[in-house]
């Protein structure tokens, strides 16, 4: 038994330590600084390091020389000052902290000042505007000026639970990878301004150097300026949940002309969307669209059964909300029906009517009332949510 | 009045035994047993919560512990950890050093101090039922907003949010009524000829902690107040909707946060130069220095806040005043170190455990003090803010720096309390076992916080395994050396070699004039101080 155990601990230490030398290049630092801020950042932090390593050792030093030599067992006899006597120990004992004074607020102040600014500066010579809104547990993205103004989107993980819970190998970007990464243009200053729907969350991309917080009713904002292409992965930085370790935020840059096209194809879609809440649609695809639409954004809290998780989320399968009607004979939304709660949202729940287009609203509200175990039996067309805008 | 005469010539034949001895005690040695006893409970308990969270977090993927668990555990580890274990464990010395080292009899409000301290029961069981009612399916476990109750996270949160709120009111009480106790005491109890520069290094220290205490704790309890009616009486303080601001709440908090870091430290920035003069045999080094630096510490530590929240955006002369006010702190930090290395330059050292401990937490304070003054730099914290990084700085401060001071201090004055030494030989064991798995810990977390790995995340990608492995391993060896601390501390008190009066050749100050254990009352003639 023991002898097993020994064993089998053997067995995964020597596993740990093979994984440790195949990363042989592991991250000591910062990732590689992408933005002129992260360039700054990164610099900043390598001069404080070695101040603050410089001042470790010294002090490091003296101490082990005084714990070496002045010992009661290498007979050395304890002395009697309390405190500098002469004028010149006066002196010598000022010294220190001038030095330190000087490397506080020059050496390590005056760099911290132009860094400060330098980051703060988000209007100046900004080509393009970005509002980026964190909501429970997913990014979402908007273009608020130029050729892409108006486009928006949702930025949701798409690493597979069966691997997080360990039932599959995990992928290379585990927890980074998400289905519409942000695209930005490289070389252009991009203002990037930051809001939140429910709780506080916090953007960052660690090759950007750049972490604001997202505030709910309040915009903040920070700037990032890529100029390498390439895809930039990071988190979540501020506690919001059960799923904060589950919201990556991507950022593409691509070439100008790349993003160009970007934009064009994008406002195509958006046009062909549009298109789609004017046409009548029969109840199966409404469901079967809408079953996408719910294991996408709904999933997430009230589970992919529709069972929730009470007491915080609640069931959809069998709920009184759900059953009850949404519109009356007038067409118009009643207060506190299935699709208010959808569209406008109360206390955890978001608001999803500035995130889904009138056809995904129609088609998940349709799906909840007629799968996971509902038979309410009707059906809302993307027509009458357009109405109701 | 006739009684109380009586009760005052009370010898320790006629007060109550057993467990009403302790419930009704205004003893202020039973009372410091008592509040180091439940500190050490809680150390293991909160040291148990954060055991479990670094199991989970040892290699990519969700094992042991889901998302919403492990938000209520490192939040519960952090709050357990402050508020039950070394805030009670600076309170305990205070209670059972302070009267012996100013010559008083008892503490100046011993009916008040019984009070403070059969408050903190309660409060820790408020804090952490909600994991056994959640066990029993009442509401959703303990408070997962981290230590920190972050609205509007706090305001969506479950009933556990409203368990921790009593608690804190309920630590904050405590922690006031104890602050009282000790400024009264020390302003009115001490030996004649003990004028205030003459005070023991140790009392300086709480004297400030109190009063920082007294003024900030205060605001948290008004925080988690309008948190409260935010929550259940339809206020607006930190709802936008409403015309309210969240991040009103992080200034209010961190007013208090912050000032609580110095807390948790001046304590033992007040007997650490007491141990290192016994084992240096030298006077300490700066008396009049220490005392000033300490007290501009605390008064810096009431106008620098709002750096733990850098990144939440201000306006750019905010962030440079809270930049350059923290950096101003390393003054008078640099000063105290630069006396305590005085104060054992040129001495005739021996490395006691206590010593051990006090020359260890020098150097691992040390490391803990210089990441904080690079944490200061705005543009360079918005990388570190919500890492490892920072999870390993105040580690440093709050580990290396709170609880291994306090372990100092136990050893230090274990035998005084007892009558018995320790075994020297497991105190040394423990201090190298303790010292080295705890930079296996913390170090690796540094990487991790710049290779760009947030805190407070359950899952993480997978860059981030070998580093979050040594941690976990690292972990495990420094919770599990800690049942060798809480065992010389046991057959310790249980028997031993005698103690003498002095313990330790080096030792200065009034309470190694009494005999160790010190009779139930201590100065029953008050000594005079020349």
């Amino acid at each position: 038994m023991v002898m097993q155990f020994i064993r089998k601990a053997g067995l995964f230490l020597a596993t740990a330590m093979a994984s440790f030398s195949a990363h042989a290049d592991y991250a000591w630092n910062f990732p590689k600084p992408v933005t002129p801020m992260a360039l700054d950042t990164l610099h900043v932090h390598n001069k404080f390091m070695l101040i603050t390593m410089a001042i470790f050792l010294v002090v490091l030093a003296i101490m082990i020389y005084s714990i070496v030599v002045h010992r009661k067992s290498k007979g050395y006899k304890a002395a009697k000052f309390t405190g500098p006597s002469t004028k010149s120990q006066v002196f010598w004992t000022l010294v220190p902290f001038a030095i330190l004074l000087y490397i506080d607020f020059i050496l390590m102040g005056i760099p911290a000042y132009h860094s400060v600014v330098m980051m703060e500066d988000t209007k100046n010579e900004a080509q393009m505007v970005v509002k980026v809104t964190g909501s429970q547990w997913r990014w979402q993205y908007e273009y608020m000026d130029g050729d892409a103004q108006g486009i928006k989107f949702v930025s949701n993980l798409t690493t597979p639970q069966d691997q997080i819970e360990n039932k599959i190998e995990k992928g290379e970007n585990y927890l980074l990878e998400v289905d519409n990464p942000l695209v930005l243009p490289v070389d252009k200053k991009v203002r990037v301004l930051l809001t939140a729907n429910d709780v506080i969350h916090n953007w960052w991309i660690p090759a950007f150097g750049a972490s604001r917080d997202a505030i709910p009713g309040f915009l903040r904002e920070t700037w990032v300026k890529v100029e390498e292409p390439g895809t930039y992965r990071g988190q979540c930085k501020e506690l919001c949940g059960k799923g904060h370790g589950f919201m990556p935020a991507v950022v593409k840059a691509v070439p100008e002309e790349e993003f160009k096209q970007w934009v064009v194809a994008q406002k195509e879609q958006m046009e062909t969307a549009a298109a789609g809440a004017d046409k009548e649609w029969t109840k199966d695809d409404l469901v079967a669209h809408g079953k996408g639409v719910y294991e996408k954004n709904c999933a997430v809290c009230h589970q992919v059964t529709g069972a929730g998780l009470p007491p915080a989320f609640p069931a959809l399968t069998g709920s009184k909300i759900v059953a009850a009607p949404n519109l009356d004979e007038d067409g118009k939304l009643l207060k506190d029906s299935h699709l208010d709660r959808v569209l406008n949202g109360k206390g955890v729940m978001p608001a999803w009517k500035g995130t889904l287009n009138d056809t995904d609203i129609a088609a998940v509200v349709t799906y909840e009332r007629n799968a996971l175990g509902n038979s309410v039996g009707d059906m809302l067309q993307p027509s009458q949510v357009k109405a109701l805008r | 009045m006739s009684y109380s005469a009586t009760a005052s010539h009370d010898e320790h034949h006629d007060h109550p035994t057993g467990m009403m001895r302790w419930l009704t005690t205004t003893n202020h040695k039973d009372i410091g047993t008592m509040y180091l006893t439940f500190s050490l409970i809680m150390f293991l308990v909160g040291g148990f919560m954060i055991l479990c969270v670094r199991a989970e977090l040892f290699q990519p993927g969700l094992q042991l512990v889901q998302p919403e668990l492990f938000n209520q555990l490192i939040g519960v580890h952090a709050l357990v950890m402050i508020f039950t274990a070394l805030m009670p464990a600076a309170t305990g010395f205070a209670n059972w050093m302070l009267p012996l080292q100013i010559g008083a009899p008892d503490m100046a409000l011993p009916r008040l101090n019984n009070w403070g301290f059969w408050l903190l029961p309660p409060a820790a069981i408020l804090l952490t039922l909600p994991f056994t009612l959640a066990m029993f399916g009442i509401g959703d476990g303990a408070i997962a907003t981290g230590w920190t109750f972050y609205t509007p996270l706090s305001v969506q949160g479950g009933l556990g949010v409203d368990f921790a709120i009593f608690s804190v009111h309920l630590l904050g009480i405590s922690s006031v009524m104890g602050s009282i106790n000790i400024i009264v005491t020390i302003f009115n109890m001490r030996a004649p000829g003990m004028t205030m520069m003459k005070l023991p290094m140790f009392a300086w220290g709480w004297l400030i902690t109190a009063f920082l205490l007294i003024a900030t704790i205060p605001v948290l309890a008004g925080a988690v107040t309008m948190l409260l009616t935010d929550r259940h009486f339809g206020t607006h303080f930190f709802d936008a909707a409403g015309g309210g601001d969240p991040i009103l709440f992080q200034h209010l908090f961190w007013f208090f946060g912050h000032p609580e870091v110095y807390i948790l430290l001046l304590p033992v920035w007040g007997f650490m130069p007491q141990i290192l003069q016994t084992f240096s045999r030298k006077p300490m080094y700066g008396y009049k220095a220490q005392v000033y630096s300490l007290w501009a510490i605390g008064a810096l530590s009431v106008v620098v806040w709002a750096h733990h929240f850098f990144t939440v955006g201000m306006p750019v002369p905010a962030l440079l005043y809270f930049m350059y006010s923290t950096m101003a702190i390393s003054v008078p930090l640099a000063v105290l170190f630069f006396c305590w290395i005085a104060t054992i330059w040129r001495g005739s050292m021996s490395f006691e455990t206590p010593m051990l401990f006090a020359v260890g937490w020098i150097i691992l304070f040390g490391i803990g003090g210089l990441t904080g003054l690079v944490l200061a730099d705005v543009a360079a914290d918005a990388q570190y803010h919500h890492t490892y990084f920072v999870v390993a700085h105040f580690h440093y401060t709050l580990f290396a720096g709170g609880i291994m001071g306090i372990m100092a201090g136990v050893y230090y004055w274990l035998p005084k309390m007892t009558g018995h030494m320790y075994n020297e030989k497991l105190g040394k064991l423990h201090f190298w076992l303790t010292a080295i798995a705890f930079n296996l810990t913390f170090i690796p977390q540094f990487f991790l916080g710049l290779a760009g790995m947030p805190r407070r995340i359950p899952d993480y990608a997978l860059q981030f395994t070998e580093f979050n492995q040594i941690s976990t391993i690292a972990a495990f060896v420094l919770g599990l050396s800690q049942l060798l601390f809480v065992y010389n501390i046991i057959s310790c008190a249980r028997g031993g070699k005698k103690a003498t009066d002095k313990v330790w050749e080096g030792a200065e100050g009034l309470e190694w004039t009494l005999p160790s254990p010190p009779p139930y009352h201590s100065f029953t003639e008050q000594p005079v101080v020349k």
